[in-house]
């Protein structure tokens, strides 16, 4: 499958990055062999395995419901690029 | 041209756990901004989120009473999107394999009973606040991580009448379970709708608008009937509806059109890498299943059945399940249902809602309650002083008979008390007495009125009436 310039950049998009010409051509060409190399494992005979979303090791891991202490304000605000009155700052948004 | 409305819900109901939905801070409301969030609801790089089991739990019970099938593989996956309320920037949500899916609610309009299907429900996590400020929005994340239910009815709603009844018994539902505190106006339980209209008989949808920012009941019942109207009269000038968000506003009572997207939401959902997958036996659901306690419609068929009430008088005390315990534990101590009945439907029902309070945070005990109904009953207070009296007991915690003894509050019948009383009455209202004398029936009821007063309730008012008119005739 071609990725073009435009998917990339798309997809640069959706995840906020901004990129210049020379690197939405580099990326859309590493991302095109990317999909090819799946194209190539979708030619596996795959039909007597059951799908997973996990490597099956793990499941039901749960914890019990018990507060454990969260941390200082003055921690959680300490890394923010701006706050006002124990809130993160940003710039204005509405939907 | 008669267009017929087709409404679906989703509901997000907070799950009551006490602490978030994947780390041990807090969830609570009203806390000071950011003082509950830590690593993990933060998105720290390197966190770890692990399932609050009774996120889990409240989650199954409310699936399972809403008779869904609970899927024995459910997963959690990233819902991806950028906006300052998501700290990590994506919302750990379930998409293709919830936890469960297909039931149902009945609900009752007008007499009839519907049934109205439930597409699925799932488990997520709540997005952070956002305060819009002049120049500048503010975000607490407090509420960032507490674990949601979402329930998504089928669009098999067709009024916002019957939009209100299915809110108002997924409520009465998901209290029994005591799995949510549903108050809309504390946004623990949040309604969006999705609605349309189509000629009727039409198999196909038409196109929905999506309506949010609803914050009552009533809030969800007026933005859907404003909607309809909107809707209808977009169709009826030729014009076509436009898929997008309106924003219900409470103060001008018309939704709004949010800035419309140029394009659909791409949420690029994947399997949450951090959350393993849960795997439910059927053992384990029918533990859960066998937990259940008995809801709100079942209790209420039991009460007509078994105490002989009407179906009015049994909506009431099933209305919440402190009260339907209250009535019942009343009635295992005297077998007066419909007194009883009466009892809390009325006089407590009116001191619990004035005093802005629910039942269970009074200080009365059943075996209180009795012991005054069955003091009226007998004929040693009236029903007015027993009224004040129960207010007393309210406010003091204390039981009838140490009140009556304190205050002196028994029925005055004895002719002689009642003679005297009768006398102030008549000589303070010269007016009502020729009023009455000159064929004026009413005035009587205002010279009992006034006896009943000076006596402080105190005076039986039957005997009151009688003795009045006696004397009022002999005159």
């Amino acid at each position: 499958m071609a990725i073009s310039k435009n998917d990339a950049l798309r997809v640069a998009h959706l995840a906020r990055i901004d990129l210049t010409e020379d690197e939405l051509r580099l990326f859309a060409r590493q991302l095109e062999s990317i999909i090819e190399f799946i194209d190539k494992l979708k030619e596996l005979d795959v039909s007597s395995v059951s799908p997973a979303a996990h490597t099956p090791v793990l499941k039901n891991v749960l914890r019990p419901d018990t507060i454990k202490d969260s941390l200082s304000k003055e921690a959680v605000l300490g890394n923010a690029p701006k706050s006002l009155k124990g809130h993160f700052l940003v710039p204005k948004v509405i939907e | 041209m008669e267009y017929e409305a087709v409404i679906g819900l989703e509901v997000h109901a907070q799950l009551k756990t006490r602490s978030k939905a994947f780390c041990g801070c807090m969830a609570e409301f009203g806390a000071p901004a950011n003082s509950l969030t830590c690593p993990v609801c933060l998105g720290f790089p390197g966190s770890l989120p692990v399932l609050n089991e009774k996120a889990l739990e409240y989650g199954l019970r409310a699936a399972l009473a809403l008779h869904c099938s609970v899927q024995s593989f459910s997963k959690f996956d990233r819902k991806n999107y950028f906006y300052p309320d998501l700290p990590k920037n994506y919302q750990i949500s379930q998409y293709d394999l919830p936890l469960a899916l297909g039931g149902f609610l009945e609900i009752e309009v007008s007499g009839a009973k519907k049934r109205i299907g439930i597409i699925r429900a799932h488990l997520e996590e709540d997005a952070g606040k956002l305060i819009h400020e002049e120049g500048h929005s503010l975000v607490d994340y407090n509420r960032a991580g507490v674990p949601l239910l979402e329930i998504v009815s089928a669009p098999e709603i067709y009024s916002p009448e019957q939009a209100y009844e299915y809110l108002a018994s997924l409520k009465a539902i998901l209290k029994y379970l005591e799995v949510c505190d549903c108050d809309m106006e504390k946004g623990s339980l949040r309604c969006d709708a999705n609605v349309s209209l189509r000629k009727p008989g039409a198999k196909e949808l038409g196109i929905k608008a999506e309506l949010k920012n609803m914050n009552s009941f009533k809030a969800v019942r007026d933005a859907l009937n404003y909607e309809l109207k909107r809707q209808k009269e977009v169709l009826e000038s030729g014009g076509s509806i436009r898929q997008e968000t309106r924003l219900w506003d409470e103060v001008s009572g018309k939704t709004q059109a949010m800035r419309s997207k140029e394009e659909a939401m791409d949420y690029r959902y994947f399997p949450e890498p951090d959350l393993p997958p849960f795997v439910l036996s059927d053992e384990e659901i029918e533990t859960i299943r066998e937990g259940l306690p008995e809801l709100p419609q079942a209790l209420k068929q039991r009460f007509i059945s078994q105490y002989e009430l009407n179906s009015y008088d049994a909506g009431i005390l099933t209305s919440e399940k402190a009260l339907a315990e209250f009535f019942e534990a009343c009635v295992g101590l005297y077998p007066r249902a419909k007194a009883i009945c009466n009892w809390i439907s009325g006089p407590l029902s009116y001191e619990f809602n004035s005093r802005n309070t629910r039942i269970e945070s009074l200080k009365l005990k059943p075996e209180m309650l009795v012991r005054l109904i069955k003091l009226v009953e007998q004929g040693v207070l009236s029903n007015l002083a027993a009224k004040a009296l129960l207010s007393e007991m309210l406010n003091s915690g204390r039981p009838a008979d140490e009140l009556i003894k304190e205050k002196d509050l028994t029925q005055v019948s004895d002719t002689k008390a009642l003679d005297e009383l009768l006398d102030k009455v008549i000589a303070d209202n010269p007016g009502s007495v020729m009023d009455y004398n000159s064929g004026k029936a009413n005035a009587l009821m205002f010279l009992v009125g006034q006896a009943m007063r000076l006596s402080k309730g105190k005076a039986n008012p039957k005997l009151v009436q009688e003795a009045l008119r006696r004397r009022l005739n002999n005159a």
